[in-house]
């Protein structure tokens, strides 16, 4: 064998390490936690430790039988609770998403736009935030929406206001939060696209005959749908079910699923029961992921 | 193909529109020009990129803006479609200012450099983007979309998406594209540059023949000189922002203005040279560079000592083992230092004897396996002294 082929042979060894040791990684950290949960989720709940049944009753000559069922899931969709707060749960991270849509779009198109320096610079903007504990950035909103909050004061102050407005323990200030913190995970996959986009096409469209609103109708929009797409999900997938927004920001009546398995999880101590809300998330979110996938490979 | 003139031609403009060139307008002061550019200036900050140009460009013709990159060329180009602004000066087409007139109100087409191809819009879309644009009935665009594809010749291929076009289909859709819209002016952008070397000499002709029978006027834009003398009715050399000459292909590489016009047309040997004498229709100098005596048939207005540059083609030049015997030559002794075979013409690196190189070109009229001159060959270089050019400064 000549050195090189040597050489070769030790590189092909690096590579194979090299791509396995990622899939080990998510094999230990995800999956392996992801059956636990959905081992539990089939169990009963009992007052002990740990608070529920054991999957499978061992004995000295080894595993006799399975308790598992499906009551927990069965519940989850008879109570109207339950049902009411999952699509709850999709409706306000999809209104969130959309809104991220309309403010970001606009941000995204005018940073692709810029000399390239500018564009660095701008985007830079758009991450800076993150360099931010998020839990402080959104504790940072309390300070800012409270009833004697900056904003109330200011507006009080002014004389526009007699009394304090309602900006805090809402559906507003959940939106508000959710659409603040996500904004930059809808600007980057959106830059991304619209900044390869060739000018010369929307001036080739306004050259046929295209009014400013046309060119964007026929050309930009269709051009950049795949960031759309790519943005929304980065916004709606963590939306759904997030957790610390509306624990924050969100009054007593906003039905978030975070919440819920919370609720369910420490106040409740009923793990069975939170281990098969968070299993149907899992699922709810897995069917747009798997369409986006779709559109990706097709791109 | 064969047409009498005001026959209206199913693509281009109507018959009262069509228009083919006939003879040579620019010499006729009687005719107005179709495109008038008046003192168009465009600054970028401090950068000057079109400099208080004028430029006059006559109906039917086929006129090439040619120039090195930054030298303004596409900028011009720019202004024309609508794209920028100028910082001063205006554009009249067909005697309407278009100062105002945003692109796609502007009775003006473009052919893009990269083609600019909608990717998500198969072929017939995008060739009737235009009349869409127009609100023009779907049967009515169809026919359209029918008669351009037929004329570029890609009848086969409506339905292809961009992405599955050869470079040469994606040039005849664009082309096709910017015609649909008859318009009255064409702005090609390079046309040719994104084609390799044999389909970018067939192209050329088909878009000359094309030209011609729609009558619309075309502006090309391009850096490739041999493609603006093939093509043009008029070229314009553009450097710095402004226009160095306006001339034929003809003019322009047989008359060149100045040193800059002489060197990006064609290869050409410069030498400097003082007048000693004038006679009738004749220059007397001398040239330092070649240590030599020279005469110059012209009948150019210079000094007695002014310092001069003069040009000859290498094409021009005569290369010969004995002294060559006619009247009216210069003729200068060296040695083939270098020479390229071509197949159809040899090129000579001609060492002189106080050491500066020529460039000679010449013929291979004999059909011939072995070479006539050889390296080393001592030769003699002659040209005619009416083929010399006498630069102004």
């Amino acid at each position: 064998m000549t050195r090189d082929s040597n050489r070769m042979d030790g590189r092909r060894q690096w590579l194979r390490w090299a791509l396995i040791g990622p899939y080990a990684w998510l094999l230990l950290f995800f999956l392996a936690p992801f059956f636990i949960i959905l081992k539990i989720s089939l169990a009963d709940p009992v007052v002990a430790l740990p608070p529920f049944t054991a999957l499978f009753d061992w004995t000295a000559t080894g595993w006799n039988k399975i308790q598992a069922s499906l009551d927990n899931y069965l519940f989850l969709f008879q109570d109207p609770y339950y049902i009411t707060i999952y699509l709850n749960s999709v409706k306000m991270a999809a209104i969130s998403a959309g809104l991220c849509l309309l403010l970001g779009y606009p941000m995204a198109y005018f940073i692709a736009r810029q000399p390239p320096r500018l564009r660095s610079m701008l985007l830079l903007a758009v991450i800076l935030p993150f360099w931010i504990s998020f839990l402080l950035r959104v504790y940072a909103w309390i300070g800012l929406l409270n009833n004697n909050g900056v904003i109330n004061n200011l507006l009080q102050w002014l004389g526009l206001i007699d009394q304090p407005l309602a900006l805090i323990y809402n559906d507003f200030a959940v939106y508000l939060g959710i659409v603040y913190s996500y904004l930059p995970f809808m600007i980057l996959p959106l830059y991304a696209n619209l900044e390869k986009l060739d000018p010369d096409l929307e001036e080739a469209a306004a050259d046929l005959g295209a009014r400013r609103w046309q060119v964007f109708v026929d050309v930009t929009l269709p051009l950049s749908l795949p960031g759309i797409i790519a943005g929304s999900l980065l916004v709606f997938i963590p939306a759904i079910g997030e957790f610390i927004i509306p624990a924050l920001l969100g009054g007593s009546d906003t039905l978030m699923i975070g919440r819920a398995l919370w609720d369910e999880f420490f106040i409740n101590r009923d793990w069975p029961v939170a281990s098969a809300v968070s299993v149907v998330l899992l699922l709810i979110l897995v069917l747009p992921m798997m369409w986006f996938q779709k559109v990706q490979n097709r791109q | 193909m064969n047409q009498s003139p005001g026959h209206k031609s199913p693509i281009g403009p109507d018959s009262s529109e069509h228009h083919r060139l006939q003879g040579e307008p620019w010499r006729d002061a009687s005719q107005r020009p179709f495109v008038e550019i008046r003192g168009l200036t465009k600054r970028f900050g401090d950068v000057t990129a079109v400099d208080n140009a004028h430029l006059d460009i006559y109906r039917g013709e086929l006129f090439s803006i040619l120039g090195g990159s930054g030298s303004g060329k596409s900028t011009l180009l720019r202004m024309l479609a609508g794209f920028e602004q100028p910082s001063s000066g205006s554009i009249l087409i067909d005697g309407v200012d278009m100062t105002a007139v945003p692109p796609y109100e502007r009775p003006v087409n473009m052919m893009f450099q990269s083609y600019a191809l909608f990717p998500h819009m198969s072929v017939e879309q995008n060739i009737g983007y235009g009349l869409k644009k127009e609100k023009k009935s779907a049967t009515e665009i169809s026919e359209r979309v029918n008669q351009l594809l037929s004329l570029v010749k890609m009848e086969g291929k409506a339905k292809r998406k961009p992405h599955q076009l050869s470079g040469g289909e994606q040039q005849r859709v664009a082309l096709a594209r910017a015609l649909i819209k008859r318009p009255k002016l064409l702005l090609l952008d390079e046309p040719l540059a994104a084609l390799d070397k044999k389909l970018r000499e067939h192209t050329q002709f088909e878009l000359m023949s094309l030209q011609d029978e729609l009558g619309i006027t075309f502006i090309v834009v391009t850096h490739d000189q041999e493609e603006a003398m093939t093509l043009s009715t008029r070229i314009a050399v553009m450097n710095n922002g402004h226009f160095e000459q306006v001339g034929t292909p003809a003019e322009v590489y047989e008359y060149p203005v100045n040193r800059f016009v002489a060197d990006f047309v064609g290869n050409i040997n410069f030498f400097k040279a003082r007048v000693t004498s004038l006679a009738p229709g004749e220059v007397h100098l001398h040239s330092q560079d070649l240590a030599q005596d020279l005469v110059v048939r012209c009948d150019k207005q210079v000094e007695v000592g002014a310092e001069r540059w003069i040009a000859v083609r290498p094409e021009k030049i005569f290369i010969s083992k004995e002294v060559p015997v006619r009247e009216n030559l210069t003729v200068l002794k060296g040695l083939v230092h270098d020479l390229g075979y071509f197949g159809n013409l040899s090129v000579y690196r001609v060492a002189l004897e106080n050491g500066s190189m020529l460039q000679v070109s010449g013929q291979n009229r004999q059909r011939s396996a072995t070479k006539t001159l050889e390296w080393d060959d001592d030769v003699f270089v002659s040209w005619d002294t009416a083929s010399a050019i006498l630069l102004d400064e």
